[in-house]
């Protein structure tokens, strides 16, 4: 329920951005942080985008998520 | 890296002798416990020191007796049900939302997807059962905002939410609490701020420590929850520096403001939690699918023989629930925290199983 993943905004138009985290694509609203920009990175929860993030930590966190599908067969990360 | 893992585990050491006696640190949000299972944390830790689960997964704390109100919800034939997908599984008395196998249960992944439904469907209404912590309220929030701009009469919502800081301070109160210092979540963090832990370091002056959910953030806040036992330096810190700011997200504080207020509710396990639940502001009662279908309270009555409730206050491990792998597995759950991904015994079971199997091919 909490998780919340990277994601890098490619397109923007209002509050609504199309997302990318690792090749995925995500609807993604952004009214939660007014500022946005396209290519900037966030984190995403719930279909929103709630925190900036820099691309290191994104980085970082999409290599661990790629780490963890590799090895996790149970991998169960679909929730709210 | 390793350097950084010796540091920590030092302080460890420091704190646990200088207490003299078990040091417990409650992980607050369910997204920690699954990460120091499944990065294996818990063995590398000292012996005197405890890792306790606390009530940070939502579907775990949502209440017997809301899990009841969507079960009938959903009866009704008048009702599309919109939820995450957490919350079908969990039973109520009378079995889950997905044992009534009904097509108007939606499983959704935003509240926008939930706003869709209504739309596409003017003759049904709309129940969005919204249930989670500051992280999830404001995508709730936004969506009553555009239901009403929408002037979408058939979107209501049923708020299940609740507000982590007043689920702290009741464990805290509670008398048979054991708990020394809080590892807070990271991602209700990012919403409220860490400054928002201040109230609780006032009422009962334990650490605070914010952490992200890489196995390096969760060892090196615990090793700052150890530094500031062994420096009797205690505070409200936050490692989680690439997403949190000790002010938190300003504008999601202001949206969930504006549409929701704090109100005395319950907890599942906790009880009734003074100003630890959100309900819709009266001027969005229009939206609110308790009032809508005129759900006065919510009975609350909990399964025969779980004790899903005292797992999530720390006061018993899952092993300790006689139901625990015996009749409650993930397959067959009884409790929500064998349901949800997040929860404790459901952590307990996977990782405690994958041990076993290992052990035994071995």
């Amino acid at each position: 329920m909490c998780l919340a993943v990277p994601a890098r905004i490619i397109e923007l138009e209002d509050d609504k951005a199309v997302a990318d985290a690792m090749g995925n694509k995500w609807n993604v609203r952004t009214t939660l942080i007014p500022d946005l920009k396209v290519g900037d990175f966030v984190l995403v929860h719930a279909g929103f985008a709630i925190s900036t993030l820099d691309e290191k930590e994104a980085r970082e966190t999409w290599d661990l998520f790629k780490e963890i599908e590799e090895f996790d067969d149970n991998s169960n990360r679909v929730s709210g | 890296m390793l350097r950084r893992i010796l540091k920590a585990q030092n302080l460890m050491d420091c704190a646990c002798r200088k207490l003299g006696r078990q040091l417990n640190i409650m992980e607050v949000c369910g997204t920690h416990t699954v990460s120091i299972f499944r990065n294996g944390i818990r063995p590398t830790l000292p012996k005197s020191l405890k890792l306790l689960s606390g009530p940070g997964c939502p579907v775990c704390v949502t209440d017997q007796g809301y899990i009841d109100v969507t079960v009938e919800l959903a009866k009704r034939d008048d009702v599309i049900l919109a939820t995450y997908g957490d919350m079908i599984r969990v039973p109520g008395k009378s079995g889950s939302l997905e044992q009534l196998n009904r097509s108007n249960v939606k499983v959704v992944m935003s509240s926008d997807e939930a706003l869709n439904l209504a739309r596409e469907n003017k003759d049904k209404t709309v129940v969005f059962v919204a249930v989670g912590f500051e992280t999830t309220t404001p995508a709730t929030a936004v969506a009553v905002g555009q239901a009403a701009d929408e002037n979408l009469e058939n979107f209501t919502v049923l708020s299940g939410h609740k507000l982590v800081i007043p689920a702290m301070k009741a464990l805290l109160t509670d008398k048979n609490n054991k708990i020394d210092a809080f590892l807070c979540p990271g991602h209700v963090s990012v919403i409220i701020g860490s400054d928002a832990y201040k109230t609780v370091l006032d009422d009962f002056d334990v650490p605070c420590v914010v952490a992200g959910f890489e196995p390096m953030q969760v060892i090196e806040g615990i090793g700052e929850i150890c530094r500031q036992i062994y420096k009797d330096d205690i505070k409200v810190e936050s490692i989680y520096h690439a997403a949190v700011k000790p002010e938190g997200n300003p504008t999601a504080q202001k949206i969930i403001d504006q549409y929701f207020e704090a109100f005395d509710g319950p907890w599942r396990g906790l009880g009734n939690i003074p100003g630890g639940t959100l309900r819709l502001k009266e001027e969005y009662a229009q939206f609110d699918a308790f009032k809508r279908f005129g759900i006065d309270q919510v009975p609350t009555e909990e399964l025969n023989g779980c004790k899903c409730g005292e797992v999530l206050c720390g006061l018993i491990d899952p092993p300790q629930c006689p139901k625990f792998e015996n009749t409650c597995t993930p397959d067959t759950p009884i409790g929500p925290c064998m349901v949800s991904s997040e929860g404790a015994c459901s952590a307990w079971y996977k990782y405690g199983r994958r041990r076993r199997r290992r052990r035994k091919q071995a």
